[in-house]
């Protein structure tokens, strides 16, 4: 009961309505367009597309789980491309596995940068992710984890506002510079790549890029789904109240580092999950993925879709990185500029982003800054 | 005299080269070292002594003391060569040595004791003694003390050989260390290289004291280091810690503006080619400007539109950064530009063999406290620094007393990116100047001015020298990326316990 009535209040919300609408539509339509339409007709989707397409609704869930956490409970991540990264890595390791005797080496067990690094045996955090129900319980796991426990120390000490977010960029340099090594065992500079298949299917088929496709775009509705529903529950409600008057819930008697920690945790294992999805269809995963640049493109995408609504989240980074494709394709000087001018007019003139400029009405996001125009240099940190 | 050397008795060869070495005629060396050579013949025609290099019928003459070319094709018949044997080569070694050490130049002098250091022939000992005896200049005299006590270790008799050992304690060379270390191994037969025990325990102390010597050393190496580490992060740090501990304003841009002070510097040095030695005292004022300018353009535009909303200002200065990023990048290319070093601050101050300091990183640790200080001047003692503190501490009253603080806070923003540009200035010297420079120092800026206090310049310097030394420090264990690492983790941890930093504010108005 409880269920039927979450979602006949879900499709009852229109932005909800349509995206899960046409999300259902692309689905359905591009690996048909994709697999079933003549080469020549009009309507045929091409297959590159459909591996870009894929990857878009890869990065649609980044943006999702981002938009958890920072529209929602307003932890602004500078380092959420690290779950991203580390849920990449952990399926990366299990194609890797695959690979078997097929790399360049021929070496049965190991990978071909650990023979070239003469390393003699597996080392153990490699151990069982030749098993693909292992390496997807890692994918939630490993992010889940690392967010679990700098979530505890930093929510528990109460690092808030700007000085988290300095701190979390700080947290995906250091992995970027560790993940940098080659003796750390993840492939060093180069990262992992080379796959072959992914459960004996081979990677580079039409077929399996549709079917990733599939079960990205079947990802993203299911994350969409579980957050919508995280945030009608109870906790939800008291989640949105730790957002925007934190001390006040405090004193209401709520752990507002429960709530939290909760979210970010949360929001580590979907991006993760979006990392595990993105690396076959790109073919490769390296420490570059850690970098904060990456990290603070994720919350631009947040930011021009609309923060504090899920679709747009996921709609941000759609148009962000349809943007990105087109000009680097065709103008690659000045994708910079466009992003950097990007940041400074969605924050100035749309803090709503493209789904707040017509019809929607959200919350007060910007709360306090109506309260306090220019506070002191001692108020920063809220 | 030089007739004699084409006797063919060896005996009276001997003797010449011998009288050779004593004259202290400098014009001998030449002769001598041909003559070592084997290279020293006698022209059958006109008796004359020459150089000759070649086979056969093929031999190129030279003079021997102007090295001109004197004939070519010259076959061996027409040549007499001075022949050589065993004992005339240590002879003239011998002779050669004696010509060097009576050589006018001290550093000619010094090299050829250097050199007799590992000579093994007895005969060289009181050759170094005479040396030592006739010579005035103190340099001199201590690389010649040095190689004799080298040398006495040899000496058959211990009584001398013991005071070659004290003799050489006090020396931090590391060719000393390799000595002792080898006489107190065993040679192939199973004989100890120094037969007495007791001299044996004597080296072990002397080993002991360099050992100690070169931990010392090797510490103020590593302080220097980490001090010249945090002076750096310091230069880059302190703008930030203005903007961003005075106006409570995240600047993402501030490595950019580093960038452009160094940026600066690289124009300066190309529009005036002549003035390099200058360039850089011209480029602090100009980087100042630059980015000075810069950063009152963008409080005026993107900044003050966003006051009391620190993430989004976070974010709108990171797009600001990217499109300066780009903007340099169109400008003037995506590769490193070469910014030259000013003479003056090139080269090594050899202060022992031990320890060396470079003269660009010992001249930025001394630029810092200037820049410090004239902030600190700035901030405490002019009407703008009283106006700016004022603004700090309670805006709305400092508004209510008419201070402009729209003016201020454009001001402040200005300073901080005009330190960040003289901070480019000192980082053009050190690293490559590209359009990645700032991106590469932001996180450590950040993490300097977070870990020290924000708020408080006293914090900032606090937090980039422990930052910097923490970093050298840990490098020799862990390698210069795990040292990062380590530091960053560690910072993370820190800033649970004491969220605001080392020395945070205090009071009331903290927590809002």
């Amino acid at each position: 009961m409880q269920a039927n009535s979450f979602f006949s209040s879900l499709l009852s919300d229109l932005g909800a309505r349509w995206f899960l609408g046409c999300l259902l539509a692309l689905v359905v339509l591009v690996p048909v367009l994709n697999g079933l339409v003549a080469q020549d007709s009009a309507f045929y989707v091409p297959t590159y597309a459909v591996g870009l397409m894929g990857k878009y609704l890869c990065f649609a869930l980044l943006a999702l789980s981002l938009d958890l956490v920072w529209g929602y409970c307003g932890i602004l991540s500078l380092g959420h491309g690290a779950f991203f990264a580390l849920g990449g890595y952990a399926f990366g390791m299990h194609l890797m596995r695959e690979i078997g005797e097929r790399g360049v080496y021929g070496h049965p067990v190991l990978p071909d940068f650990m023979v070239f690094l003469n390393w003699e045996t597996l080392p153990w955090y490699w151990w069982g992710f030749d098993s693909f129900i292992f390496s997807i319980l890692m994918v939630l796991l490993i992010p889940g984890l690392l967010a679990l426990v700098f979530g505890w120390f930093a929510f528990r000490s109460r690092v808030t506002g700007v000085y988290l977010s300095i701190i979390t960029q700080a947290l995906t340099y250091a992995l970027m510079l560790a993940f940098f090594l080659n003796e750390l065992g993840f492939g060093g500079n180069n990262g992992l790549t080379d796959f072959k298949d992914v459960l004996e299917i081979d990677l580079q088929s039409d077929a399996t890029r549709r079917g990733l496709f599939i079960i990205s775009g079947l990802a993203l509705a299911g994350g969409f789904i579980l957050c919508s529903w995280l945030l009608k529950t109870h906790y939800g409600k008291v989640l949105l109240a730790v957002r925007d008057a934190e001390s006040r819930s405090r004193f209401l008697g709520y752990r507002p580092e429960n709530y939290k920690l909760f979210a970010f945790t949360v929001a580590a294992m979907l991006a993760g999950l979006a990392g595990a999805l993105y690396v076959p269809q790109v073919g490769i995963i390296n420490p570059g993925e850690f970098s904060p640049l990456n990290s603070i493109e994720i919350v631009i995408w947040v930011a021009v879709g609309g923060r504090g609504t899920l679709h747009g989240a996921a709609l941000g980074a759609i148009v962000v990185n349809l943007a990105k494709t087109w000009f680097t394709g065709v103008l690659p000087e000045l994708w910079l500029f466009v992003l950097g001018g990007m940041f400074v007019a969605v924050t100035v003139l749309l803090p709503k982003g493209i789904v707040g400029i017509r019809f929607y009405q959200t919350k007060p996001l910007l709360h306090r800054s109506k309260t306090s125009q220019q506070p002191s240099g001692s108020e920063l940190g809220l | 005299m030089l007739q004699k050397l084409t006797q063919k008795k060896f005996s009276v060869v001997e003797s010449a080269v011998k009288a050779l070495g004593d004259s202290g005629d400098q014009r001998a060396r030449p002769l001598l070292e041909t003559m070592l050579a084997n290279e020293l013949f006698q022209q059958k025609s006109d008796k004359q002594l020459v150089k000759a290099v070649g086979s056969r019928n093929d031999h190129t003459l030279y003079d021997i003391f102007s090295g001109e070319e004197l004939a070519k094709g010259v076959s061996s018949r027409q040549l007499n060569r001075i022949r050589v044997n065993n004992k005339i080569r240590s002879t003239l070694r011998n002779a050669l040595a004696r010509l060097a050490l009576s050589d006018p130049d001290p550093q000619v002098r010094s090299e050829a004791a250097t050199n007799l250091r590992n000579d093994q022939a007895e005969e060289i000992l009181p050759l170094l003694q005479q040396a030592l005896a006739d010579e005035k200049e103190e340099s001199v005299r201590e690389v010649l003390r040095l190689s004799l006590a080298t040398l006495q270790t040899k000496h058959p008799d211990p009584e001398i050989r013991r005071q070659s050992i004290t003799l050489l304690s006090g020396s931090l060379d590391p060719n000393v260390r390799n000595l002792l270390t080898e006489l107190l191994q065993k040679d192939p037969s199973g004989n100890w290289n120094e037969p007495e025990s007791d001299i044996r325990e004597k080296i072990q102390a002397t080993l002991k004291q360099i050992q100690f010597w070169e931990d010392i050393y090797g510490g103020v190496e590593t302080l220097f280091f980490g001090v010249s580490l945090g002076s750096v992060l310091l230069l880059a740090a302190i703008g930030l810690a203005v903007t961003f501990g005075v106006m409570g304003v995240i600047n993402m841009a501030h490595g950019e503006m580093i960038m452009l002070g160094a940026y600066t510097t690289y124009i300066i040095q190309q529009t005036l080619p002549n003035l390099i030695e200058y360039s850089l005292l011209i480029s602090i004022p100009a980087a100042f400007l630059v980015a000075g300018t810069v950063g009152i353009i963008l409080e005026r535009t993107v900044i003050r539109l966003l006051y009391g909303r620190p993430l989004e200002t976070l974010l709108a200065t990171f797009g600001v950064s990217l499109f300066l990023q780009q903007a340099v990048r169109s400008i003037f290319g995506p590769l490193n530009q070469n910014v030259v070093t000013p003479s003056w601050m090139q080269g090594i101050l050899e202060i022992n063999p031990l320890l060396a300091i470079t003269y660009n990183r010992l001249t930025i640790i001394l630029f810092v406290p200037f820049v410090l200080l004239t902030l600190f001047v700035l901030l405490k003692r002019s009407h703008f620094g009283l106006e700016m503190r004022a603004v700090t501490q309670n805006r709305q009253m400092a508004s209510a007393m008419g201070i402009r603080t729209d003016r201020v806070d454009a001001l402040t923003f200005g300073l901080g990116s005009g330190i960040a540009g003289i901070a480019g200035v000192a980082l053009s010297q050190l690293t490559n100047v590209g359009p990645n420079l700032g991106q590469s120092y932001i996180i450590d800026s950040f993490m300097v001015v977070v870990f020290g206090g924000v708020g408080n310049l006293w914090g900032t310097v606090f937090g980039a020298m422990s930052l910097g030394l923490a970093n050298k420090l840990l490098e020799p264990f862990a390698g210069a990326v795990a040292a990062k690492i380590i530091v960053l983790v560690l910072i993370i941890l820190f800033l649970q316990k004491r969220p605001r930093g080392m020395f945070a504010l205090r009071g009331r108005f903290v927590e809002s």
